[in-house]
C-alpha cells in the first residue's frame, strides 16, 4: 500500500459506516419505515446521479434520457422479478438476478444510444437521448395489461422492505468502486481528454468510439440497476414517473454537486432527495412547484457562476477550493493535486494566446526544491 | 377526400411547428445555441393572451400583447441568462437553457396554478368545398403561417438587417469587422423568434383551448426535431421540417393503432435522420476544426 491515500477511500468508508449504522438501528427496531423508504430513495438517487455524472461530468456529453434508462431497468427488471418469483421465490437471489437482468438490458440500450453519440455532439445528442426517453416511456405506457401493465402500471413483488436498503448500500458501493476505479485509471484520463478536446484526443491515439460506448454502457447499466431497485421499493411501477422532468432532476443533482465530482454528486443527490421528501409534506398543491422553481434558479445561477467568462477572476478569487486551499495549504504540495478533482470548468476549451504570451515564466518555488518522498 | 383533409390538417399543424422551428433555427444559426426555453415562450404567450382576453375580451389585443410580452421576455432571457455565457462551453449554455425552461414552467404554475385554463378565442366556421370540409382554425393557421414564413424569408433575404443576420450566422467575427453589431443582431434574433412563438401559441389555443404550464414543452421539442430534420440553422429547412412533422403527425393521429405512438414515431424519425444525415435535409455540413 505504498500509494495509499485515505482521501481516495473516504467516500467508501463514510457510506459503509452509514450503511452499518442504519442496519444496526433497523435490526434493533429504531428506524421508522418512513425513514427507510427515504433512505432507499436517496440510494437510488445516488446511483442515478453518479452514473449520470460520468456521462455529463467526465465525458462532457449531455444526456437527457437518464430516466429512460432507469425506466427500462424498472420495467424489465420488475417483470423479470415477477416471472422469477415462481422459480426463486421472493428471495435475495431474485433481487440480485433481476437487478442484473434490468441493468444489462439497460446497458444494451445505452450502447445503442451511444452509437449516435459517436456521430453527434452536444445539443443533438441531448435531443436524441431526450427522444429515447420519451420513446421508451410511450412504449411502456401503451403496452398491454398482461405484458407491462400499460397505464395501470406494472405490479412488482415486494422484497422485504426493511432489508432492501442494505442491498441498496451494497449496490452503491459497487457502483462507486466501478466508476471511481474507471475514472482514476488510464481509461478515465482518456475519457476526460475526450471531454476537453475530442480532436486532440483522437490525435493522441485515443479510441474515442470505444470510450464513448463504454461510458454510455456503464452509465446506463447503473441507471437500469437503480430502476430495478426502484421497482422493488414500489408496489407499482408507473411510466409517468420516468418523464423528462425526472431526467432534469438528476441533472440538477449532477450540476449542483459539481461537474466531474463524484462525491459532489453523492452529496447533492442525498440533499435533494432529502429535501424532496421533507418538502412533500410542507408544500402541498400548487406550492409544490416552488421546489422546481428553486431548482431552476439553482441550476441557472450555478452554471453561470461556474462558466461565465466574465466572472473568471471573481470565481478564482472566491470559491470553496480556494477556501480549502487556504485552510489546508494542500495546493502547495504538488503531490496532493489529484487529477480527478481537477474541476470541469477550470479546463479552458481553447488556449488563450494572449494569456499565454503575457504569462511570465517563473520557477515554481514549491516544486523540485525538495524532491518528493516517493521520488516522483 | 379524407386523405386530402388529413393532408390539409397536417399542413396546418406543420405551419405551427414551422413557426416554432424558425425560432429555434434562427437562434441556433446565429447564437450557436439550442434555446431549450423556446417552447416555454409559447406557453408564456398563451397565458398573456388568457390574461388580456379575460380583462378586455379582445382576442387580437391579446395576441398583440402576447407578441410584445414574449419579445421582451426573450430579450431579457438572452441578456440575463445566455449573454454572460457567450464563449463558454456549449454544455453550460445548454444546461442554463434547460434551467430557464424549468423556471418559466414553474413560475407559470406558481402564478396560474396547475389546473388547465380554458381560453376560447374566436370561433371560425368551417369551410366546405364540395365534399371537402375543413375546420376554420385550420384554414386560418395554414394561411397566416405561410404568409408569415414568406414575409420572414423576404425580410432575411432583402433587408439590410436580414442580411446582417445571415452574415452573423456565417461568421460572427467577420461580420463584426464589417461593422455589424453582432450583439444587437443576436438580440433581434431572439426577439423575432419569441414573437413567432407567441403567434404559434395563439394558433395552438385556436386549435385546442386548454392552457397549461407545460403546453409549450412537447411542441417545442417537436419543433426542434423539425428544425433538425430540415437542417438546423437553415430557414427554409425549418419550414420543410415543420411541415413534414405536421403531416406525419396528422396521418399518424388518424389511425387508431398508431395514434398513441405518434410522439415515438416522430422521435424515431429524428434519430434515423440524425444517423443517416446529421446535417438534416437542407443543412450544410460543417467540418469540425481545431
Amino acid at each position: 500500500m505504498k500509494n495509499f491515500k485515505l482521501s481516495h477511500y473516504l467516500n467508501y468508508i463514510v457510506i459503509a459506516i452509514v450503511g452499518i449504522v442504519f442496519t444496526l438501528l433497523s435490526f434493533t427496531g429504531n428506524v421508522k419505515s418512513l425513514y427507510l423508504l427515504m433512505l432507499e430513495n436517496i440510494l437510488i438517487a445516488v446511483l442515478l446521479s453518479v452514473s449520470l455524472s460520468i456521462v455529463v461530468g467526465f465525458l462532457g456529453e449531455l444526456s437527457l434520457g437518464h430516466a429512460g434508462f432507469m425506466c427500462v431497468g424498472a420495467y424489465l427488471g420488475g417483470k423479470a422479478s415477477v416471472l422469477l418469483e415462481g422459480v426463486l421465490g421472493n428471495t435475495l437471489i431474485n433481487v440480485i438476478v433481476s437487478m442484473l437482468i434490468g441493468g444489462i438490458i439497460a446497458a444494451i440500450f445505452g450502447a445503442i444510444i451511444g452509437l449516435p453519440a459517436l456521430r453527434l455532439r452536444g445539443d443533438y445528442l441531448a435531443i436524441v437521448t431526450l427522444a429515447f426517453g420519451e420513446i421508451v416511456r410511450s412504449i411502456f405506457m401503451n403496452s398491454s395489461k398482461t405484458s407491462f401493465g400499460g397505464s395501470f402500471g406494472l405490479s412488482t413483488p415486494r422484497y422485504d422492505k426493511d432489508y432492501l436498503f442494505i442491498v441498496g448500500f451494497v449496490v452503491v458501493l459497487i457502483c462507486l468502486a466501478v466508476v471511481q476505479n474507471m475514472m482514476r485509471s488510464k481509461h478515465g484520463r482518456a475519457i476526460t481528454a475526450i471531454r476537453d478536446s475530442e480532436i486532440a484526443a483522437k490525435a493522441t491515439g485515443i479510441n474515442v468510439t470505444k470510450y464513448k460506448l463504454i461510458v454510455f454502457t456503464v452509465s446506463s447499466f447503473f441507471a437500469g440497476v437503480a430502476g430495478v431497485l426502484y421497482s422493488f421499493t414500489q408496489y407499482n411501477v408507473q411510466s409517468t414517473n420516468f418523464s423528462y422532468n425526472y431526467s432534469i432532476e438528476i441533472l440538477v443533482m449532477v450540476v449542483l454537486g459539481g461537474m466531474g465530482s463524484i462525491n459532489g454528486s453523492i452529496i447533492a443527490a442525498t440533499l435533494i432527495t432529502f429535501l424532496d421528501v421533507k418538502l412533500q409534506t410542507v408544500l402541498t398543491g400548487d406550492l409544490a412547484v416552488l421546489q422546481d422553481f428553486l431548482y431552476a434558479i439553482i441550476l441557472i445561477v450555478i452554471v453561470i457562476y461556474n462558466n461565465a467568462p466574465g466572472l473568471k477572476n471573481f470565481r478564482e478569487g472566491y470559491n470553496l477550493n480556494v477556501l480549502f486551499d487556504k485552510i489546508s495549504s494542500r495546493k502547495n504540495n504538488p503531490a496532493n493535486i489529484q487529477d480527478d478533482e481537477a474541476s470541469w470548468h477550470r479546463v479552458p476549451s481553447k488556449i488563450q494566446i494572449d494569456e499565454v504570451l503575457s504569462t511570465k515564466i517563473q520557477r515554481d518555488p514549491t516544486a523540485s526544491i525538495k524532491p518528493d518522498k516517493e521520488g516522483k | 377526400m379524407e386523405f386530402l383533409e388529413t393532408l390539409i390538417n397536417g399542413l396546418s399543424i406543420g405551419g405551427t411547428y414551422a413557426m416554432i422551428a424558425l425560432g429555434y433555427t434562427m437562434v441556433y444559426g446565429i447564437a450557436k445555441m439550442l434555446n431549450f426555453a423556446h417552447g416555454d415562450v409559447i406557453m408564456v404567450g398563451g397565458y398573456t393572451i388568457y390574461v388580456i382576453l379575460a380583462q378586455t375580451g379582445y382576442p387580437f389585443l391579446g395576441l398583440a400583447a402576447a407578441i410584445l410580452f414574449c419579445v421582451l421576455l426573450g430579450v431579457a432571457v438572452e441578456k440575463v441568462a445566455y449573454k454572460p455565457l457567450r464563449g463558454a462551453s456549449p454544455l453550460a449554455v445548454l444546461i442554463t437553457a434547460i434551467g430557464v425552461s424549468y423556471l418559466l414552467q414553474s413560475s407559470a404554475q406558481m402564478i396560474f396554478g396547475s389546473a388547465p385554463k380554458m381560453v376560447t378565442l374566436v370561433h371560425i366556421n368551417s369551410i366546405n368545398i364540395g365534399a371537402l370540409q375543413i375546420e376554420g382554425h385550420v384554414v386560418v393557421t395554414l394561411i397566416s403561417s405561410f404568409v408569415i414564413m414568406l414575409l420572414l424569408t423576404l425580410f432575411v433575404k432583402y433587408t439590410k438587417v436580414g442580411r446582417a443576420m445571415i452574415a452573423v450566422s456565417e461568421d460572427k467575427g467577420a461580420a463584426q469587422l464589417m461593422g455589424i453589431n453582432s450583439n444587437a443582431i443576436i438580440t433581434l434574433t431572439f426577439a423575432i423568434g419569441s414573437a413567432l412563438a407567441a403567434v404559434a401559441g395563439f394558433f395552438m389555443l385556436l386549435k385546442s383551448p386548454s392552457l397549461t404550464n407545460t403546453m409549450g414543452a412537447m411542441p417545442g421539442i417537436k419543433a426542434f426535431t423539425a428544425a433538425v430534420i430540415g437542417g438546423i440553422g437553415s430557414i427554409p429547412g425549418a419550414m420543410v421540417g415543420g411541415i413534414l412533422i405536421g403531416i406525419i403527425e396528422a396521418f399518424s393521429l388518424k389511425s387508431a393503432a398508431i395514434a398513441p405512438y405518434t410522439n415515438a414515431i416522430e422521435f424515431l424519425i429524428l434519430i434515423v435522420i440524425l444517423l443517416v444525415r446529421p446535417s438534416g435535409i437542407l443543412g450544410k455540413k460543417r467540418r469540425e476544426k481545431v
